[in-house]
């Protein structure tokens, strides 16, 4: 295939390409050395053997955001990061790892036991040595011995389901390699290099990331989760995803690990894209817990994420439902373009903050295409020292005549050190488009918490149960398996935070 | 130094206020002046807004910064044809200054100018020049205002204060306008920005409002200036326990408006109603922004604004409402909508809660249409013609707000305003 031979010679220049910038000695190293520079950006692009149009997208991305500052406008405060003090290209963390779960965080597994989490999955989100591979020897512990958690074949007996149907599900680097004129053709076109200081980062460095392809008319037949690539592979800190739905296709997708990771990487800058083409509906569910931070605000994971889908063709539907707990700072707006006539953007959120977390979080949709719709549904709560602003705009352009948007945010507030923020913006030029907004704010009432405590439910699960009830316009929009959890992570992310 | 003869944006300004300060008002008093200074310096250092301020993300003070202004001619002497009185005691102001043979005698309305040392602690107390640089601006250029000082329990009735621009030139006027409430004094004010003329004239007001414990004022502003005019006013209210500021705003003229209030809740159960309607035709932008503190618990606020648009026009709306940790029990609501006439308009709103108290009860809402097609087909089924069919949906959504207003002549006058508005404009 002349696509092949391309990507190999283009593989070859590039490594070639590398050795003249001085990697020679350090290319089989499992890092790139600190810092971010265009050396750095070659070596990734070398590492992952990219072909040569991806290394100039990349190093393309770096000389703008080179240009760009950082964004001041959310409603968050954290020290200033050191770009230069990071690793932008590392192989698995190869600290020493517990032996057992006896070495494990006992808070850690309280929380993976409050989840349901079967011990070997247990063991492998801990990262207790070979947990995760197959057959470990000399364990003292079950899952040490039993650990028979092949998640690459897991992964493999579904792919060749999917493969039947004509589904491309892998990661984004295999896709390079596999169908480089499907990444080349919608890489950055929905999400360009320059769009925002963290995208145009991603940009210059991602390591890993899906790639979904749903051919045309085909119905995905299960939901594609990167649950399990995850568990095979461990994902950098700037993802990239790309899914696209051809026309009269659908699919539906689950983003992330419902157990918190221990991950030191600070900075995740992910990339979020996708695009529907006519008829086509893709679900986009993300259940966020990456680590929050302790109670004092120490550690914890920097989210900013890019996430936009774009409905290009008529009828074409995105929707975004995501669970926001984890993270000391979310910065993450997933939106719609909705360009096609009769298309429909849906955003369904639920973010929490308790401790020292902030979050500024929204969506936006933007209204092009005539008789498009789009839903608002944004639920905060803020507990402990927590901070939540809900922003978000509704663009509507002249053209997009009969558009309709219904916008919903609540927040509710637990305890008086907190605050609970909302930001909508509204845009309409015109005049047949229809928009509704509305927003309250307001705590746990003390009748309801007083009912639940009379009938002998404790304090904490009390609020559990409220604050659930709350969600549950949210929760509802999940795949039921993620749900169950989901419920769970609230109330879990809420422990502490009364009484 | 050779000087240049005209000057744009806050350069000129500034290069007024070097030229006028020896002549200006109150140089006398050390304290003054120094005000002044501060607010020249304030206003050097914020320049004039642009949109990358985001408060002013959707107004373009372009034609503000381009105009070359003119100094306000000393004296207009001779009869000017006034707009009919809206209550039995009108002051009027022309181009900033009081003009006492065109104002009613015994209206509890002093002139600024005439009574500075009276103003000493009251001047500058509750505007905030360091993040407003239009406030910054108006306290160095100031002439004359209105000076409204009421004791303990005192009633001032009803009292319209008229400003007349007389755009014919490119004047540009700052008024400072100061009220003080003592404890329990109550006072309707009805204001009412209007003029004559064809050029782009620029009327910038600042009011100080110091609300005292359980007094009650009314602030009925209707701004309907001349159609090239440029109207932008900045209210700054405090209000202690108890206090009622109770405001409605009516943007129905001039080419480009905007009204900006800062209003303090600054002691329990202090209220703020922050109520209005922005009438807007072809050409036109309308800007009505409000920031509410609630900083003291048990404060209650409402606000209603309405805006329809027809023609090329645009309409913003900015509201944010800023709940402090110690305002707990905090009741607060907003509302706002927008009725688009035209496909070529544009409206842009921005509500915003800002809350750091848990035991608070505060909403928003907003929304964008055009008119009910559903209520205009059954008017029609009944025999009314369409136009008129629409012309009675318009005016019924403009007067639910104007209904907001308590007070019966500020209500009259503003129902008067609005009546007919469609019909003038279609």
């Amino acid at each position: 295939m002349p696509a092949v031979t391309e990507t190999i010679d283009a593989v070859q220049s590039v490594t070639q390409g590398t050795y003249k910038y001085g990697f020679e000695t350090e290319i089989d190293m499992e890092f790139a050395p600190k810092g971010l520079n265009e050396d750095i950006v070659r070596f990734i692009s070398a590492k992952k053997e990219e072909p040569a149009w991806l290394l100039e997208w990349r190093l393309k991305a770096f000389a703008l955001w080179k240009t760009m500052e950082e964004p001041r406008w959310p409603a968050v405060s954290y020290p200033p990061i050191d770009y230069q003090d990071a690793y932008y290209y590392a192989a698995p963390k190869q600290t020493v790892k517990p032996k057992s779960l006896d070495e494990v965080d006992p808070e850690l597994l309280r929380t993976y036991e409050k989840l349901g989490i079967p011990l070997k999955e247990q063991a492998i989100l801990a990262g207790v040595e070979g947990a995760g591979e197959t057959p470990a020897e000399g364990g003292r512990m079950p899952v040490a011995v039993d650990a028979v958690f092949d998640s690459v074949s897991v992964a493999t007996s579904y792919k060749e389901r999917l493969a039947k149907e004509g589904i491309i599900f892998c990661s984004i680097s295999e896709a390079v390699r596999e169908h480089a004129e499907l990444v080349r053709q919608y890489l950055g076109s929905v999400v360009p290099q320059g769009d925002n200081f963290f995208a145009a980062l991603n940009s210059a460095v991602f390591t890993d990331g899906s790639f979904v392809y749903i051919p045309k008319g085909v119905k995905c037949p299960m939901e594609l989760s990167t649950y399990f690539r995850i568990n095979a592979k461990s994902t950098g800190q700037f993802e990239r995803t790309l899914i696209i739905a051809d026309e009269g296709a659908s699919v539906s997708y689950l983003e992330g690990c419902t157990a918190p990771m221990r991950d030191e990487n600070q900075l995740h800058a992910a990339v979020v894209e996708l695009v529907a083409l006519d008829d086509a509906s893709i679900k986009y569910s993300t259940v966020q817990n990456w680590y929050p931070g302790d109670e004092n605000g120490k550690g914890g994971i920097y989210n900013f994420v890019t996430k936009r889908g774009a409905c290009r063709g008529r009828r074409s539907k995105i929707s975004w439902t995501q669970v926001e707990t984890g993270s000391s700072i979310t910065w993450k707006y997933p939106s719609c373009i909705l360009q096609g006539d009769d298309s429909v953007g849906e955003f369904y959120s639920v973010a929490i903050t308790n401790n020292r977390q902030q979050a500024d979080t929204g969506t936006k949709m933007f209204h092009i295409g005539r008789n498009t719709r789009s839903t608002i549904v944004s639920k905060g709560i803020s507990a402990g020292f927590g901070q939540n602003t809900y922003r978000g705009l509704v663009k509507i352009s002249p053209k997009a005549s009969g558009a309709r948007n219904f916008t919903q945010c609540d927040s509710l507030l637990i305890g008086d050190q907190c605050g609970a923020h909302t930001v909508p913006y509204i845009e309409n030029r015109c005049m047949t488009a229809k928009v509704e907004h509305e927003a309250t704010t307001s705590r746990i009432a003390e009748d309801q918490l007083f009912y639940c405590r009379q009938r002998g439910l404790s304090e904490e699960d009390a609020v559990g149960l409220i604050v659930n009830g709350f969600c549950r316009e949210v929760l509802k929009e999940l795949p039921m398996e993620f749900a169950v959890e989901a419920q769970k992570l609230l109330q879990i992310s809420l422990e502490g935070s009364v009484g | 130094m050779v000087q240049t003869a005209v000057q744009t944006g806050a350069a000129g300004f500034l290069h007024r206020y070097e030229g006028l300060r020896a002549r200006l008002p109150g140089q006398g008093l050390p304290w003054l002046a120094a005000l002044r200074e501060r607010g020249i310096a304030a206003f050097r250092a914020q320049g004039l807004p642009t949109r990358r301020v985001e408060a002013w993300k959707y107004t373009d003070l372009a034609p503000v910064a381009q105009a070359a202004f003119e100094e306000p001619l000393t004296a207009v002497d001779g009869a000017l044809a006034l707009p009919r009185a809206a209550a039995p005691k009108r002051v009027v102001f022309v181009d900033g200054r009081y003009r006492a043979d065109l104002s009613d005698a015994g209206a509890p309305v002093r002139s600024l100018a005439a009574h500075l040392p009276a103003a000493e602690g009251l001047l500058g107390s509750v505007a905030r020049i360091d993040d407003v640089p239009l406030a910054a601006l108006n306290t160095a250029l100031f002439e004359d205002g209105a000076l409204i000082d009421l004791g303990p329990g005192e009633d001032g009735g009803v009292v319209e204060i008229l400003s007349v621009t007389l755009a014919e030139r490119p004047v540009a006027v700052h008024p400072r306008h100061l009220v003080r409430l003592a404890e329990g004094a109550k006072l309707v004010l009805i204001e009412r920005a209007w003029g004559h003329g064809g050029s782009r004239a620029l009327h910038s007001p600042v009011w100080e409002f110091s609300v005292g414990a359980g007094a009650h004022v009314t602030h009925a502003r209707l701004q309907q200036e001349a159609a090239a005019s440029l109207h932008l006013a900045t209210t700054f209210a405090r209000v202690a326990a108890g206090g009622t500021y109770d405001s409605f705003l009516l943007h129905a003229g001039a080419k480009l408006a905007r009204s900006e209030a800062h209003v303090v809740l600054a002691g329990p159960r202090a209220a703020a109603h922050l109520n209005g309607a922005q009438l807007l035709a072809d050409g036109q932008h309308g800007d009505c922004t409000t920031f509410l503190d609630h900083a003291a618990p048990d404060c209650p606020s409402r606000q209603t604004v309405k805006t329809v648009l027809s023609g090329k026009s645009r309409g913003v709306f900015q509201g944010k409402i800023h709940v402090h940790q110690v305002a707990q029990r905090t009741d607060g609501y907003q509302m706002n909508q927008a009725l688009l006439l035209s496909d070529q308009a544009e409206i842009d709103s921005k509500p915003q809660l800002e809350i750091y108290a848990d035991d608070v009860k505060c909403s928003h809402g907003a929304t964008v249409g055009a008119l009910d097609e559903t209520q205009l087909f059954y008017l029609r089924a009944r025999g009314i013609p369409e136009a008129a069919a629409r012309a009675m949906l318009i005016e019924a959504f403009l007067q639910e707000a104007v209904e907001a207003v308590a007070d019966e002549t500020a209500r009259a006058a503003l129902a008067e305003a609005v009546a007919g508005w469609w019909e003038k404009v279609a």
